[in-house]
């Protein structure tokens, strides 16, 4: 019961990282249907650029407040990652738009390789540990010999994404750009003839991913004390797992899955090997596709004939 | 083609190739066949028509089994059609097919799609043409011979190590393709890509191709749309033809009145899922609810027919 | 490239009054510049390095000023010139000059192309000056043609069946480990030893290995494909990718059977049928009375690899014109069709599958003979990456292209190994190896961006009646999985 619980919180934190980055593999695929592969570089970009904020703010200016370091690390980190993400947007899909199906899939990939050996090249190939920020927990549970702790880092994090999702559910539904890629998600041509700009949409909605997987960058940084170069694959695959297990294009459904892969990876290594918990998520994201494609949450496609 | 009268007994109640009975298709809260029954005379050209989204693509999607039915059952008849505990054997063993010396049965609505083409042999066309566009004309046809030449080349093998009874069996499906494209007048674009066909000639491709597969009933989503005068011309004498020479069933979804008046010994009108009038065009043609489904008479019109109609059925009835 | 990403940005700040083209280009140029910074500023500018085992900073400003600078000049060069407003395009209409020169050179290429290939070992040892010395070109040789051979496994998957496979690797690897666990497990060479002689087994190892490695694979290839076959597109690409990754991770962790990542070390060698390439009196040198050389063995491993290559080109070639790799085709052209026409279209993708997995197990096969040892670091989902980028670069489905493409990547990742001389301009720090996978993944966007369709898009007709004419790309489909 308490290695459950406590496994449970474990599961809650790294499902919300997920979560995040699921967000912006679904909006992307819901909206130009493609699996943009570099999503997940994107994400260990965010997670250094976090740490070189970090760190500039900590040891050069000198700021004390770790909530106040935190807070600012988190925009500067959303801001940057986000120009990312439309830059690689303009530059790598937008030409491709339309053509060939594959082109964009081959240009994800090899932004994504580029990307991380882009960081590889200008960061050096090494962990980039940072100094624990919080470590501070509330103990939940105490039975003399274990205890079940509930860290204020994962606080932060179950918060931070709280928060942040609401708010963004909230522009998706309510606002006027969240209908406009709506709009774009049903018929792009269409969209476009009744005044929507497409590619200025399709680039918010880039920039929108990038912004969550910049804040699941911050938090992974956070919560890891750690960075490297080739943290983007694995993480990024796990993350569109989650988003095909909720349901591809939905976006309650990308955080369910998130929150999903989270415990299963979690309790998998608590209760059965630490070894195959990369093979469990990567079973679950092929037997999903096999068995309910259309994932937990998502709309079932119907075939035209 | 003599015209069958009200009263003589029909060739489709007789000796039906395709008999649909109490048809439903469900999606979701949508009901798009709704208790649908109507049977496909052997050797006949018979039209399924009705409105812009009667539901005639629908029950062309579960005859051609790419859609399952929600309820129903259909029964293809191999050379003659089954008596009716031959009917229910089938039906209760639940297999796939009957395959017997003087009768295969198949019920469409269990077999997977490839199958109802590949075995049950019922062919068709798209409403948006379905060719390989990569590929030319004559690798069109070719492909359409799939399941032939894949027997005659043992699953490749003999072909593979160029045995001769491969090169025989590979001629021999050449000049079937030469053959329908004769048939169609596009052997001079053999070599073209099919995508490369103006709109016309493709419509005739894809029905040489369905041709090629050795169907005995071709069931054909409009094949006339999109076609001047002079093509459909051409499309109707096409489709005798192939009734004529190779004694195939035809089954069409066409708006074109032209077209289905012409050819058809026999019309089904579809409204809203359900059939609302089945005979000889001539008899459809006069069919106050059909002129209602296509006229488009608003509402209190039609509940005024149809309160018509119902009135002389009563009366009909009491006399 | 970069420069590229300022143009709406110029286009949404372009003042109303229309500026003179210079002011306006300046501007653009210098929107890009500023999109730079914001791209390098942190990345580059700042180098996180650990000092006294804590976490610091190193400043690069230097470095960003550079790039940003060739950034802001590049971007006005080219707005002055090739982007100005007042400058005529060109159209270009017809055949690209690719495929003109492809026709133009037409029925030679492929014959030159195949001679130079057979005639390669003795061209570079022509050139190098003796057989020690042509061992590094004869070495780029196999490995160029075992990514030709996968390239080419692959493309029956990709380029003629349309399905997209991002794990095709994972039969590569079967192929290895396979040959690597049969050659190596001790109950296996006894149970050979006794069944046939020790000798005969120590010395045919390979060659009896070499198709039960492909047999095997082709298997594996219908196990993984039974599941994923009904999946469409971007789906069928991740399971694919998930299932490399599984055989992957299984290799690593199951240490018991695979040796984990530590690998398998020691595999037999490479025969000539039978007659080992050593130095005693029975070897290879001994009885064909040449002087015992290590690179006869690499030379032949060189025509083994060819052979196999151009076996899988033959079968390809062949199977194209026949049922099956017609179906293929019609499958990637359009799947319901197919369906409405008979085809099981399940079968159709099973068969394309596994006869794509069973070369990728032969040039497994022939991966764990040349290097005599496996581990799971080489089958890394970057391979997969790299095979596929073959596969549409050379355009999907044409084979000339995928061989010209694979040496194309592959000689140029070569060339990117040997240039030390940069370390005059950027210091003796500067490892120019270190840039290969990143100007890799940069090709890859670049070649897309510039040629979607990849270099030989056209698509030769399997039979013909009066005439052959080759169909436009623009009418081939890509699939849809």
């Amino acid at each position: 019961m308490d290695v459950f619980v406590q496994q449970l919180i474990n599961g809650l934190t790294l499902g919300s990282i997920y979560g995040l980055i699921a967000i912006g593999y679904t909006m992307v695929f819901g909206i130009i249907g493609m699996v943009n592969f570099a999503h997940g570089d994107v994400f260990m970009v965010s997670a250094f650029i976090s740490l070189i904020c970090f760190l500039l703010l900590t040891t050069v200016l000198g700021i004390t407040s770790i909530f106040l370091a935190l807070a600012i690390v988190l925009v500067v980190a959303m801001f940057f990652t986000s120009l990312t993400s439309w830059a690689i947007e303009r530059v790598a899909y937008r030409p491709l738009r339309g053509s060939f199906r594959l082109a964009p899939m081959i240009s994800a990939i090899g932004m994504s390789i580029f990307l991380s050996n882009f960081v590889q090249v200008a960061q050096g190939p090494r962990n980039k540990p940072v100094p624990p920020m919080i470590t501070d927990v509330i103990v939940l549970m105490d039975n003399g010999s274990y205890q079940v702790t509930l860290a204020w880092k994962q606080v932060i994090i179950m918060a931070v994404t709280a928060v942040l999702l609401t708010g963004f559910w909230y522009l998706v539904q309510k606002t006027s750009l969240g209908r406009a890629q709506r709009a774009c998600e049903q018929d792009r041509k269409m969209a476009a003839l009744l005044g929507i700009n497409v590619d200025h949409t399709i680039s918010l909605t880039f920039v929108i991913g990038a912004a969550l997987a910049a804040v699941a960058g911050t938090m992974y940084l956070m919560y890891y004390g750690v960075a490297h170069f080739a943290d983007g694959f694995v993480p990024g695959v796990k993350a569109f797992t989650a988003a095909v297990l909720g349901g591809i294009g939905s976006l309650p459904g990308a955080v369910l899955g998130g929150l999903l892969i989270g415990l299963i990876e979690v309790f998998w290594s608590a209760y059965f090997s630490i070894e195959y918990k990369d093979v469990a998520a990567f079973s679950i994201l092929a037997i999903t596709l096999i068995f309910m494609p259309q994932g937990l949450l998502g709309r079932p496609e119907v075939e035209k004939v | 083609m003599s015209l069958p009268t009200d009263t003589a007994a029909h060739r489709w109640d007789i000796d039906p190739i395709l008999s649909v009975e109490h048809l439903f298709m469900r999606f979701g809260g949508l009901v798009a066949v709704n208790d649908l029954s109507f049977k496909v005379g052997r050797g006949d050209i018979t039209a399924l028509i009705g409105p812009n989204g009667a539901g005639k693509t629908t029950v062309f999607n579960c005859i051609t089994g790419f859609y399952k039915p929600s309820e129903g059952r259909l029964v293809l008849a191999h050379q003659r059609p089954p008596t009716d505990p031959e009917l229910t054997a089938v039906t209760l063993n639940g297999e796939r097919g009957l395959a017997g010396a003087s009768s295969s049965v198949y019920l469409l609505e269990r077999l997977p799609d490839y199958r109802v083409s590949g075995d049950a042999k019922v062919a068709r066309t798209f409403q948006n043409i379905r060719l390989f566009t990569g590929m030319t004309v004559l690798e069109n046809l070719m492909v359409a011979q799939h399941n032939a030449l894949m027997k005659a080349s043992v699953f490749s093998i003999k072909g593979l190590l160029g045995l001769p009874s491969w090169n025989a069996a590979q001629k021999a499906a050449r000049e079937k393709a030469v053959y329908w494209l004769e048939q169609v007048n596009l052997l001079d674009r053999a070599d073209d890509p099919a995508g490369d066909l103006p709109y016309g000639a493709q419509r005739r491709l894809e029905i040489a191709r369905a041709m090629c597969s050795d169907p005995i009933l071709l069931c054909l989503d409009e094949p006339a749309a999109g076609l001047n005068p002079r093509e459909s011309l051409e499309l109707n004498a096409l489709l005798r033809s192939i009734r004529a020479d190779h004694g195939t069933s035809i089954l069409l979804i066409e708006h074109d009145m032209s077209v289905v008046m012409e050819i058809s010994d026999h019309v089904v009108v579809l409204d809203y899922g359900t059939k609302i009038s089945d005979g000889t065009p001539d008899a459809v043609k006069n069919d106050p609810r059909v002129i209602a489904a296509y006229l488009g008479v608003d509402e209190d019109a039609v509940e005024e027919v149809e309160a018509e109609i119902d009135a002389t059925i009563a009366t009909g009835a009491s006399s | 490239m970069a420069a590229h990403t300022a143009e709406s940005a110029s286009a949404e700040n372009a003042a109303p009054a229309s500026p003179s083209a210079f002011s306006h280009a300046l501007k653009d140029a210098f929107f890009a510049g500023l999109i730079m910074l914001g791209l390098v500023g942190p990345l580059v500018g700042f180098e996180t390095v650990i000092r006294d085992g804590a976490l610091g900073l190193d400043y690069r400003p230097l470095t960003v000023a550079v790039m940003v600078a060739i950034v802001f000049v590049g971007r006005l060069i080219l707005n002055l010139t090739v982007w100005s407003p007042n400058r005529v395009v060109k159209t270009r209409t017809g055949p690209s000059p690719m495929a003109r020169a492809v026709t133009a050179a037409g029925p030679a290429f492929k014959p030159a192309l195949l001679a130079f290939a057979v005639a390669f070992p003795l061209i570079a040892v022509l050139s190098q000056g003796g057989l020690n010395e042509s061992r590094y070109l004869i070495d780029l040789g196999i490995l160029i043609l075992t990514y030709v051979m996968l390239g080419w496994g692959l493309n029956i998957v990709v380029g003629l069946a349309g399905l997209l496979d991002l794990g095709y690797v994972a039969f590569y690897a079967v192929g290895a480990y396979t040959y690597a666990l049969l050659a190596t497990s001790a109950p296996v060479n006894d149970f050979f030893a006794a069944l046939i002689g020790e000798k005969f087994w120590a010395d045919w190892a390979f060659w009896i290995c070499l198709p039960a490695a492909g047999i095997f694979a082709g298997v594996w290839g219908m196990i993984l494909g039974f599941p994923v076959l009904r999946l469409r597109g971007d789906y069928l690409a991740i399971v694919t990718l998930a299932f490399g990754e599984i055989i992957r991770l299984v290799l690593i962790n199951w240490v018991d059977f695979t040796g984990g990542g530590a690998g398998i070390a020691s595999i037999p060698r490479v025969t000539f049928f039978g007659i080992p390439f050593n130095a005693s009196e029975h070897g290879f040198a001994a009885l064909f009375g040449l002087k015992f050389d290590p690179m006869h063995r690499i030379i032949f491993l060189y025509f083994v690899i060819l052979a196999l290559a151009l076996l899988t080109a033959f079968v390809t070639v062949r199977l194209r014109k026949l049922p099956v790799g017609r179906a293929w085709e019609a499958l990637r052209e359009d799947e319901i069709a197919c369906r409405s026409l008979g085809l099981n279209t399940t079968n159709v993708k099973l068969s394309a599958f596994a006869t794509g997995a069973m070369f990728g197990g032969f040039a497994g096969c022939f991966f764990a003979v040349r290097a005599g040892f496996v581990s799971p670091e080489s089958f890394t989902f970057d391979i997969s990456a790299m095979i596929l980028a073959i596969v549409v670069l050379g355009g999907m489905g044409s084979q000339i292209g995928v061989a010209v493409a694979a040496a194309v990547m592959l000689g140029g990742m070569e060339m990117l190994r040997n240039l030390g001389f940069l370390k005059q301009f950027f210091g003796n720090e500067f490892d120019p190896s270190l840039y290969r996978m990143l100007l890799f993944g940069l090709a890859m966007v670049v070649i897309m961006v510039w040629k979607p369709r990849g270099l030989v898009s056209t698509r030769d007709p399997t039979i013909y009646l009066k005439e052959k004419k080759s169909v436009s790309g623009d009418l081939v489909k890509e699939g849809h999985g």
